[in-house]
Parts: structure tokens; C-alpha cells; sequence
């Protein structure tokens, strides 16, 4: 009752093929900031079953790092968003066309 | 055993990712990623991965989910209003998409025997004192530069979130 390791990576691949769906049909600045995210999350599965395979810790670091910077990048990317609803008011994406505030 | 819980959160992530997608209203969204981001914790523990399966459950869906409600409810998002995004992202992105998937899937399934299975047990599991040990000796500058990152993370959100006086 072993899982293949392809299994992981199958499933790593239609987490992320969702998350570039969401990232191209949500209209909603946050939700697309959440399929980001998403990726981020697939991408991070793979590293984690490729260091299982190869029975290394140097994939499960990348993933530490990985989570690190996510961190860092959602707090910026949260405060740019509130930046942006507070000159705007409004969260779509069709309406922010200038990287003016 | 094994099978029956990689099947179950499996079926969990690709369901709220899904979920995610088909939501029109962004803390539904966001819910649904709080669920996908603990089931691939579970799946973590599966591969031996102890640290990073707390790890993901405290720093994804503790820390950023908490900051990304917070903002949804700070800014009283509502319903996702209707307009016609991109044709091209109609166009060329969901085949894109699809071909992509379609790409990968054959590859692995392909590759399935050469890349063995994953299994618990027989010194598979990585503790946190190996972790530590690679990160804190050997990788100690890119740790450190992190914590700059951080910092610089830190003073650039609370400038940018700061009102205009």
C-alpha cells in the first residue's frame, strides 16, 4: 500500500493548473492574490516529494524558504491592496490600470 | 493505508481548490484555501516531512490566511462583480492550461515505475533536528538574509498601509 511518488506530483500539477485557472477568470484583486498563493502551495508539494524520493533535506529547505518569502510577499502585497482600495475604491482587477496610486 | 489517506486529502485539496474557483465571494475563497493548505499538511506528514506539516499549518493557514480574512473584512469586500475579463485569457489560457496539465500528467504517470514510492518508515522520516542542522550550519548566510527580508517586509507594508497625512 505504497503511494507512488508520481501520484503526488500529478496532484501537485492539477493544484496548479487551478490556481492559473483562478489566477485568469477572478476578477477579485484578493482572490487573485490567493490563487498565487495556491501555486506557490503545488509548487511547494512537489519539493517536498522529490526530497522524499532522493532522501535529501536540501528540497524540504527550499520549502522552508518558500514559506519565508510567501509570508514576507502576502504582508506587501496586502498593504498595496489596501493602498489601492483606499485611492480606488474598488477591488477589480479591469479597473486598476495605472501603477499611480 | 496509506493510499486510502493520500486519496481522501487529495480529494480535499483538489476540492477546495475547486471550490476556490467556482466561489463567487472571496472569504468563501479564502476559507476553502484554508482548507487546502491543511490538507497538504497532512500529506507533508505523509512523506515525512514533520517540521513543514507544522510549519504549514502555522505559518499558511494560520498566519497568511489570518492576514488575508482580515484584509477581506477590512476592506468589506463583497460579491465579485461580473465583467468580462481578457479574451485572450479565454483564448490561450485554459487551453494553455489544459495542455499544460495534460503535459505533466503524462510525464509523471509515464515516469511512475523509475520514480518509486514513498514510504514511512526505515529512517525516511526528516526530525526537526536534521532540519536544523543543515539550516543553522550550513545554510546559516541565506538564513540570516531572510530575516532581512523579513524586516524589510515588515517596514515596507506598514509604509505603504500608512494613511497620507
Amino acid at each position: 500500500m505504497f503511494v507512488p511518488i508520481a501520484y503526488y506530483l500529478v496532484l501537485s500539477a492539477i493544484l496548479f493548473s487551478i490556481g492559473v485557472a483562478a489566477f485568469l477568470i477572478k476578477r477579485n484583486i484578493i482572490t487573485v492574490f490567493m490563487s498565487i498563493e495556491l501555486m506557490l502551495n503545488a509548487v511547494n508539494l512537489t519539493f517536498v516529494a522529490f526530497a522524499h524520493q532522493w532522501h535529501q533535506v536540501s528540497g524540504q529547505i527550499f520549502v522552508f524558504f518558500v514559506m519565508v518569502v510567501a509570508a514576507a510577499e502576502a504582508a506587501v502585497g496586502l498593504a498595496i491592496i489596501i493602498a489601492i482600495f483606499r485611492t480606488r475604491n474598488t477591488l477589480n482587477v479591469d479597473q486598476m490600470n495605472l501603477m499611480k496610486l | 493505508m496509506y493510499l486510502v489517506i493520500f486519496f481522501i486529502f487529495g480529494a480535499l485539496c483538489i476540492g477546495g481548490a475547486l471550490n476556490l474557483l467556482l466561489q463567487r465571494h472571496p472569504i468563501n475563497s479564502a476559507l476553502s484555501l484554508i482548507v487546502v493548505m491543511t490538507s497538504l499538511a497532512v500529506l507533508y506528514l505523509l512523506l515525512g516531512a514533520e517540521f513543514l506539516a507544522a510549519a504549514q499549518v502555522i505559518v499558511y493557514s494560520g498566519a497568511i490566511m489570518v492576514l488575508f480574512t482580515f484584509v477581506i473584512m477590512l476592506l468589506n469586500a463583497g460579491e465579485e462583480e461580473r465583467t468580462r475579463g481578457s479574451r485572450a485569457a479565454y483564448l490561450v489560457g485554459f487551453p494553455g492550461v489544459a495542455a499544460l496539465l495534460g503535459l505533466l500528467t503524462c510525464i509523471f504517470l509515464s515516469v511512475r515505475t523509475p520514480l518509486g514510492n514513498a514510504q514511512l518508515g526505515g529512517g525516511t522520516l526528516v526530525t526537526t533536528a536534521d532540519l536544523s542542522r543543515v539550516l543553522f550550519r550550513d545554510l546559516l548566510l541565506p538564513f540570516e538574509v531572510t530575516s532581512v527580508l523579513i524586516l524589510v517586509a515588515i517596514l515596507g507594508a506598514v509604509a505603504l498601509a500608512r494613511k497620507e497625512s
